[in-house]
């Protein structure tokens, strides 16, 4: 327990960058999942055939190798990038497919009878999409998306291994200083992962039950 | 796209000729976005004074005209993730039955305790647990990356497995119980059977997951597929084949996953077509969890 106490600091340290990655990555990801979204559900052939072949492919290939990418390929291919700013930009990448798939799996969930009401008694497109589906697909959308952060707070670790230093590398570094403590060192870890993912959780399953669309 | 959209009428021919013309523009726009790509990797480019060939050039490649080097991707790198994924699937698949089974326990004294390891389990990053287990334990890469994924994918394929039997009808256990089965027999040999079918697509979709994530084995030194190319294999032959190398990476896990994806789509569309209709779609094991319960849900209050 000692062994924790005495480096909180570090936890700190490790922790704050373990926050910020979610915080970016999380916000990006958004912005490009909506995006990917927007296009897949376009009345457009090829931004959807786009749209797909891109959430296939990165949902496809392991984070690993998308932070490889970032931390090893990218400064050889002759970028100057830090590498918690390439990192940032490879989770935000993996994770946008994801966010796409949630954002469409409640657009697609809201029945066509909907818009078809919507147009039969004279609203306009923006005021169909607007008015009748967004605030439905919203409330389908937002604890599935929840997952999908709690899932990010979980990936962040792998940047870890790319060098750089947020949570699980402190516990990696601390847990090589003190040989002694390596279950405590760790165990303090967790804790501070399930922290972020727990209360998420919570508020996931809470909105679930409270924004259910009855049908 | 399949069906009409919510959002759009049936086009009609004006609509669908502006539809074709911005088709066309932005797809043209999107290929010379990757002819851009292309082009830029394929220039040479100067560094420190040297003028080095692009990232298309012969001398980047000829490496791979090497079968040695084909036979130490595919014996180390391949059958070390297969072999990893392999021995992690069976471990997940019987824990996952009986962590369902611990969890729909009748005591509480069971279920309570399992539901919080289980949560425990979910919240934290299959990365540390591979850390954990490689320290405390001291078992030896292989083991900590199969360990760390049994755990987690046997805590998810349980949950799987739970909703698939709260899912089914209500009359499948009272009819094996009055054919004069224990409780368990009932479980095992009547209800089982059934939520293992039903989902199998999420389950195999959670297989796809854990084939993903044995690359997790790169970071603890476990010796797989993106370890044998980017560190032995890009160490070997030197920084020039870093690219290439990451290339054929990249296509192999893409194989891989890409096949078991399409085998999980294949199965559900198969598994849908018998089944009541109600579609799961696999890719997304998250989200067709979240199916299965309400239709559990729905099953278990009564309706009128």
């Amino acid at each position: 327990m000692d062994a924790v106490i005495e480096n909180l600091p570090t936890y700190w340290r490790g922790f704050s960058m373990t926050l910020l990655l979610l915080g970016v990555s999380g916000l990006s990801a958004l912005v490009i999942g909506t995006i990917i979204a927007a296009m897949r559900i376009s009345p457009v052939a090829s931004l959807r055939g786009f749209a797909t072949v891109y959430t296939e492919l990165v949902r496809n290939t392991p984070l690993t190798l998308v932070l490889l990418f970032c931390a090893i390929i990218l400064p050889y291919l002759g970028s100057r990038l830090e590498y918690q700013v390439a990192a940032m930009i490879g989770l935000s990448v993996y994770t946008s497919p994801f966010v796409a798939e949630a954002l469409r799996s409640g657009i697609n969930g809201v029945p066509v009878g909907q818009a078809e009401a919507a147009r039969s008694v004279g609203l306009g497109f923006g005021q169909t999409v607007g008015m009748i589906v967004l605030p439905q697909a919203f409330r389908m959308t937002i604890p599935p998306l929840i997952n999908v952060f709690i899932a990010l707070t979980k990936n962040t670790s792998v940047a870890g291994g790319f060098f750089v230093f947020e949570l699980f590398a402190a516990g990696r570094e601390l847990a090589n200083a003190r040989g002694d403590a390596v279950i405590a060192i760790l165990l303090g870890v967790a804790t501070l992962y399930l922290l972020i993912t727990v209360p998420l959780g919570v508020i996931a399953g809470q909105l679930e039950r409270k924004w259910v669309v009855q049908r | 796209m399949s069906g009409p959209s919510v959002l759009f009428d049936v086009p009609g021919p004006k609509a669908r000729r502006s539809s074709l013309i911005s088709s066309i523009v932005a797809g043209l726009l999107i290929l010379a976005g990757l002819g851009w790509i292309a082009l830029t990797l394929a220039a040479p480019r100067q560094s420190g004074g040297i003028t080095l060939p692009g990232f298309f050039d012969p001398t980047r490649w000829n490496i791979f005209a090497d079968p040695e080097v084909w036979s130490f991707i595919i014996f180390q790198g391949v059958v070390g993730t297969l072999s990893a994924a392999l021995t992690a699937s069976v471990f997940a698949l019987i824990l996952g039955v009986i962590l369902s089974l611990l969890r729909s326990a009748e005591t509480a004294w069971i279920r309570v305790p399992v539901a919080v390891v289980l949560e425990f389990v979910r919240g934290m990053p299959v990365l540390l647990m591979m850390l954990f287990i490689l320290l405390v334990l001291n078992t030896g890469a292989f083991w900590a990356v199969v360990a760390a994924l049994s755990l987690y994918n046997g805590a998810l394929i349980g949950e799987a497995l739970r909703a698939g039997l709260a899912a089914l009808p209500r009359g499948q256990r009272e009819a094996g119980l009055s054919l004069g089965m224990r409780p368990l027999q009932s479980k095992m040999l009547v209800e089982f059977p059934q939520a293992f079918r039903q989902m199998l697509p999420i389950i195999v979709a959670q297989l796809v997951v854990l084939l993903k994530d044995t690359s997790l084995g790169f970071i603890v030194g476990y010796t797989e597929l993106l370890r044998v190319d980017m560190n032995n294999l890009g160490s070997f032959y030197g920084n020039r084949y870093l690219f290439s190398l990451f290339v054929i990476t990249l296509v192999l896990y893409l194989a891989m996953n890409l096949s078991l994806s399409w085998f999980a789509r294949w199965l559900s569309k198969r598994t849908a077509s018998k089944s009541s209709g109600k579609r799961l779609d696999p890719t997304d094991p998250g989200q067709a969890m979240l199916v299965a319960q309400a239709s559990a849900a729905s099953k278990q209050t009564p309706q009128f």
